[in-house]
């Protein structure tokens, strides 16, 4: 069943002059892994925000289409209500935080769910734990450098639980390796409870190999979808300007030399590293 | 020229930030100074323009120490733009953020007019002159940001975390220009976390763990180096992580740029060949 499904959706800011997103048609199945990518201003944000109701109950201007988020059509179900099923990670965490603690900050959207005292301390220190933010507890976000404010808008919105969580660009202030480890969690999040994830990342060569599903957007449209071994060797997909994992480029090349390398296309290094010492070896 | 002397900072929270760092920037090097979050990056480039200044040790900024004057002459030499751009943009429309400085530093009308455009075209921003800077995407801000520091033209240029919200098209741009900028002889230093950005531009790199420079040298060599890149918690360029896991083949790891691994890789593919 698909657990976000928009249907010719298109849609336009007050006083903009043209749309964001338009014709937007897309599918997403429950528990999938699915990254959305494209170049800056293609509308990946506006979309993102039409998940969980901010599009068009808070930025208001004129949405035309559907959007079904868990089997709730948006426009007719307010955030509050949403907020149960899809969590947000914005892009900026500084519009997200504003407790005077990071656990009250963590706890917040609990609280709000009316969940139990005691479960709610169980969920807050498991969330600060896996993003690595337990030391940092008491201390008040905005004092945080923008990679530790990131964790705790991460924190949040796992302590959640909710079926989808939606990520915009969720690590882009976190050096390299606090953000694999991130998204390690994520995607651990993501295979066994079974959560829906949906990221918006250029940063494919930390993230592609995650992902079950892709999609390309340029200029408001969905211009690419689907597996990301196919979609990111097409050369579509290099010409629209996506940021290609280098691995996939090198193998790309090399096919394109004329070297003989295995049939499925490497998203990462392990991959690209394990298909080479295969050839090496045949070559022998 | 930078040149920054055994200097301490501590937040009045008590943090340390820095715990005596040294370093000399000459004039028209590109320096990227990468690590750990929370490892004195912003804190240390913060005291190139005077925001802040050395609790212990000192900072000088082509031989004025930086605790004698103030930010705004600083300024005009040294051009800061943030990690966030909305801690910097303030203005109704793109053009007024971008003249805004410009009229500060006292620049005529003409001129003032000049430096708009160009700078708008420079970051391709022609379209949104006179967008309010808050419709723009993230992405989209972080440029304006940018061209309004570039329009007063600064000798010593500081970028923190520009690649941020760039797509890949964009970061390219950004390097190209970042490497015009410093072919002109300007001084350009970047803080960033991308890896794969300071691969393509081999600049100078800094490596920075808890308040301390753990690393100084050529990006091909500090970057493909395992232990010093863990403790600086950062990842090798993904080449460098293929020729790393093969390296028991004898491949060199330092190979951070995709072309220079196709000729090594082409080699030993043919040579087995024959």
């Amino acid at each position: 069943m698909a657990v976000i499904e928009t249907k010719k959706l298109t849609y336009t800011y007050p006083g903009g002059t043209k749309p964001s997103i338009r014709d937007v048609s897309i599918k997403i199945e429950k528990g999938e892994f699915v990254l959305i990518t494209g170049p800056s201003g293609c509308g990946k944000t506006t979309l993102c925000r039409c998940f969980n109701g901010l599009i068009p109950h808070f930025y208001q201007g004129e949405l035309k289409g559907e959007v079904f988020v868990t089997g709730l059509k948006v426009a007719e179900h307010p955030i509050y209500e949403l907020a149960k099923h899809v969590g947000l990670v914005f892009q900026n965490p500084e519009n997200q935080l504003f407790a005077l603690s990071v656990e009250k900050d963590v706890a917040f959207g609990l609280e709000n769910l009316g969940m139990a005292r005691e479960e709610i301390r169980k969920r807050v220190d498991w969330a600060m734990k896996l993003t690595g933010i337990y030391e940092l507890r008491e201390r008040a976000p905005n004092e945080l450098s923008g990679g530790q404010q990131q964790r705790v808008a991460i924190a949040s919105v796992l302590a959640m639980q909710p079926e989808v969580i939606v990520l915009d660009e969720p690590t882009s202030f976190l050096d390299p390796l606090g953000a694999k480890k991130i998204f390690e969690v994520i995607y651990e999040l993501n295979r066994k409870l079974g959560i829906t994830v949906v990221l918006v990342e250029h940063r494919l060569d930390l993230t592609a190999r995650y992902a079950d599903h892709i999609i390309i957007m340029d200029n408001g449209k969905v211009v690419l979808e689907g597996k990301p071994r196919e979609i990111l060797s097409s050369e579509e997909a290099r010409l629209i300007g996506v940021g290609i994992p280098k691995a996939t480029r090198l193998y790309q090349i090399l096919r394109k030399d004329g070297v003989k390398l295995g049939g499925t296309v490497p998203l990462c290094s392990e991959e690209m590293a394990a298909m080479l010492r295969e050839a090496l070896k045949l070559n022998d | 020229m930078i040149e920054v002397k055994n200097v301490y900072f501590t937040y009045p929270n008590g943090v340390e930030a820095l715990k005596g760092v040294s370093l000399t920037i000459k004039d028209g090097e590109f320096v990227a100074i990468m690590g750990q979050n929370g490892a004195g990056k912003t804190t240390l480039v913060k005291h190139f323009n005077g925001l802040l200044k050395p609790k212990k040790g000192n900072v000088w900024v082509d031989g004025v120490d930086t605790r004698k004057v103030s930010v705004a002459t600083l300024a005009r030499k040294v051009g800061f733009v943030f990690q966030n751009p909305d801690n910097q943009l303030f203005s109704e429309t793109v053009e007024n953020e971008i003249a805004f400085a410009l009229k500060n530093f006292g620049f005529k009308p003409p001129v003032i007019e000049k430096r708009i455009s160009w700078a708008l075209n420079l970051l391709g921003l022609k379209q949104y002159r006179k967008t309010s800077p808050f419709m723009l995407s993230g992405g989209e801000r972080k440029r304006v940001a940018l061209a309004s520091v570039l329009a007063w033209n600064p000798k010593i240029l500081i970028l923190d975390e520009p690649t941020i919200g760039q797509d890949y098209q964009q970061k390219e741009k950004l390097r190209q220009f970042i490497l015009q900028m410093n072919t002109q002889g300007k001084t350009v230093i970047i803080v960033t976390h991308d890896v794969e950005f300071v691969a393509e531009c081999n600049p100078r790199v800094m490596l920075m763990s808890k308040g301390k420079i753990v690393a100084d040298g050529e990006a091909k060599k500090v970057l493909t180096d395992p232990d010093v890149v863990t403790k600086a918690s950062i990842v090798p360029p993904q080449v460098s992580q293929i020729f790393i896991q093969l390296s028991d083949l004898g491949f060199p790891k330092e190979t951070i740029d995709i072309y220079t691994a196709r000729e090594i890789l082409l080699n030993a593919l043919k040579g087995k060949d024959s």
